[in-house]
């Protein structure tokens, strides 16, 4: 079923009884060609790019919750293209080309925002880091404006600029930045692969990888064991727990990042906003709500909430940079399992398994990275190479020392 | 919870790491050991034990036996008494 404006019509004129489900409910059969484990946002833009470029239909996603229930359904919905090294610039600059064109690419509506993305700096030191990054950006295709003081006042005049801790100096603004809806990108690619031939299987907790003579055989399951000569690991959050079960111990420890959203209030920050110094980032939902987070908590945890150091420290921040936001109250806050690497950069990678693909290592910056992961990955797992853009992101980076540290800061896995 | 200080605020201590930290690899070690030691880990969801440091308190490094899931402090150790 192709959604579009004649079709609400008339299903508004006949009572809303003609929608079908977006997506079949199939029973896992005995063998595919490829399986997902993971059914979020980068196993089903996977399963979708399989299908869509490569040709590979005869593919299951395995869940072993509903559709959508991990990150992508916990995450502040950035999409940006702000990248600076090589490895990933090339690959976040790609996924934002298919950010621009994925609502009519899926027929669905993923709400898509380029509202613009204000990175502030608060020192000279700063604004000679952003220079350099808004020029990568440029170098790179993308976009980027460097904006002084007065600049920053025009696009966002509640903010405190007299703040004797971090006056603001600036900002770099990156004008195709902005946000999405993050679950209508998992049910977008959801109903995409299906209409293209994927079993998306939910309830389906995979428990055992079968490898023989160092070839994948195919998975078990809570639903029985299926066949298939190509496996994709796609399951940021429990990624050491499944990559376990091949016998591997990954770079990854994971930690716990907390978010939070106010009631709905009426049209007020317009923009993707980042305040660095203070771990801040703030944006509005179309619903109203002012979506905004901040650091890790800092140790490792699986525990898909936080605790009350880091809340507090997010909303002094967020006081700090705009006081203006003091009266709206809290609804809700939640948190996320990050992947974290020691070098804060993913991996989309083969393994020491033939046919065991690895795409793990978000750290906290997966939701962007959904198409651009999908795409690669399928790339990946259809052709045995690595795509062009994600050539850097090996497994074996970190034993070979060719680390792809954005930030800078080392390799402790907390510190990205 | 510090074996010397007792009970205190979390945001006394600082987190650095799995215990993986404490079996630093001899310095002519192959190279693989030491991607072991500072970039694989075995990241449990559940028990696990890992290095915090006791910055505003008694500066004392800390083994923390802790659950990942429930967040739960099993038990506290000094480096420097496992040292010995």
């Amino acid at each position: 079923m192709t959604y579009s404006a004649f079709r609400i019509v008339r299903e508004t004129l006949t009572g809303n009884t003609g929608w079908k489900p977006a997506w079949r409910d199939p029973a896992p059969k005995a063998e595919y060609d490829a399986i997902i484990i993971g059914g979020g946002g980068h196993g089903l833009a996977t399963a979708y790019y399989l299908a869509r470029n490569h040709g590979l239909t005869n593919v299951a996603v395995l869940e072993k919750g509903y559709l959508g229930s991990g990150n992508i359904g916990r995450n502040t919905t950035i999409v940006r293209a702000n990248y600076f090294l090589p490895g990933n610039s090339e690959f976040y600059s790609h996924s934002l080309k298919l950010w621009e064109g994925l609502e009519s690419e899926l027929n669905y509506n993923v709400m898509h925002s380029q509202r613009g993305l204000i990175n502030l700096f608060h020192s000279d030191g700063q604004r000679d880091a952003f220079v350099r990054r808004g020029n990568a950006m440029i170098n790179q295709g993308d976009d980027a404006i460097l904006l002084d003081r007065d600049g920053v006042r025009e696009h966002l005049p509640y903010l405190d600029f007299e703040q004797t801790r971090f006056p603001i100096y600036g900002g770099l603004l990156h004008p195709r930045g902005g946000s999405a809806r993050h679950d209508a990108v998992a049910w977008g690619y959801a109903r995409g692969a299906d209409r293209r031939g994927v079993d998306l299987i939910q309830n389906c907790e995979v428990t055992g990888i079968d490898i023989q003579n160092g070839v994948v055989r195919g998975v078990q399951t809570t639903r029985g064991a299926i066949r298939a000569k190509k496996v994709g690991i796609i399951v940021a959050g429990r990624s050491s727990q499944v990559a376990a079960m091949a016998g591997m111990r990954l770079p990854i420890e994971s930690h716990v990042l907390q978010a939070f959203v106010t009631e709905g209030l009426k049209p007020v920050i317009n923009h993707v906003i980042s305040f660095g110094m203070g771990h801040f980032y703030i944006s509005q939902s179309d619903k109203g709500g002012l979506v905004f987070g901040g650091d890790l908590d800092f140790y490792a945890s699986y525990a898909a909430r936080g605790n009350l150091p880091m809340v507090e420290h997010v909303m002094e921040a967020g006081m700090t940079l705009m006081p203006m936001i003091g009266r709206a109250k809290v609804l809700r806050s939640w948190g996320g399992i990050m992947d974290m690497s020691p070098d804060g950069s993913p991996v989309i990678d083969k393994t020491h398994v033939e046919g065991l693909f690895l795409d793990c290592g978000w750290n906290y910056g997966g939701f962007k990275a959904v198409p651009a992961s999908g795409w690669c990955m399928a790339h990946l797992m259809a052709t045995g190479e690595s795509h062009e853009v994600a050539g850097k992101f090996r497994l074996d980076r970190f034993a070979t020392g060719h680390l792809l540290d954005e930030e800078g800061t080392g390799s402790q896995h907390n510190l990205h | 919870m510090c074996p010397l200080c007792g009970e205190r605020d979390r945001r006394e201590f600082y987190y650095y790491g799995a215990e993986d930290f404490l079996n630093r690899p001899a310095a002519d070690a192959e190279p693989g050991a030491w991607d072991n030691y500072l970039h694989l880990r075995d990241n449990p969801a559940g028990v696990t034990k890992d290095l915090w440091y006791h910055e505003m308190g008694c500066a004392q490094w800390l083994v923390v036996t802790r659950n990942t899931v429930t967040h739960e402090i099993i038990a506290t150790e000094l480096v420097a008494e496992r040292a010995k």
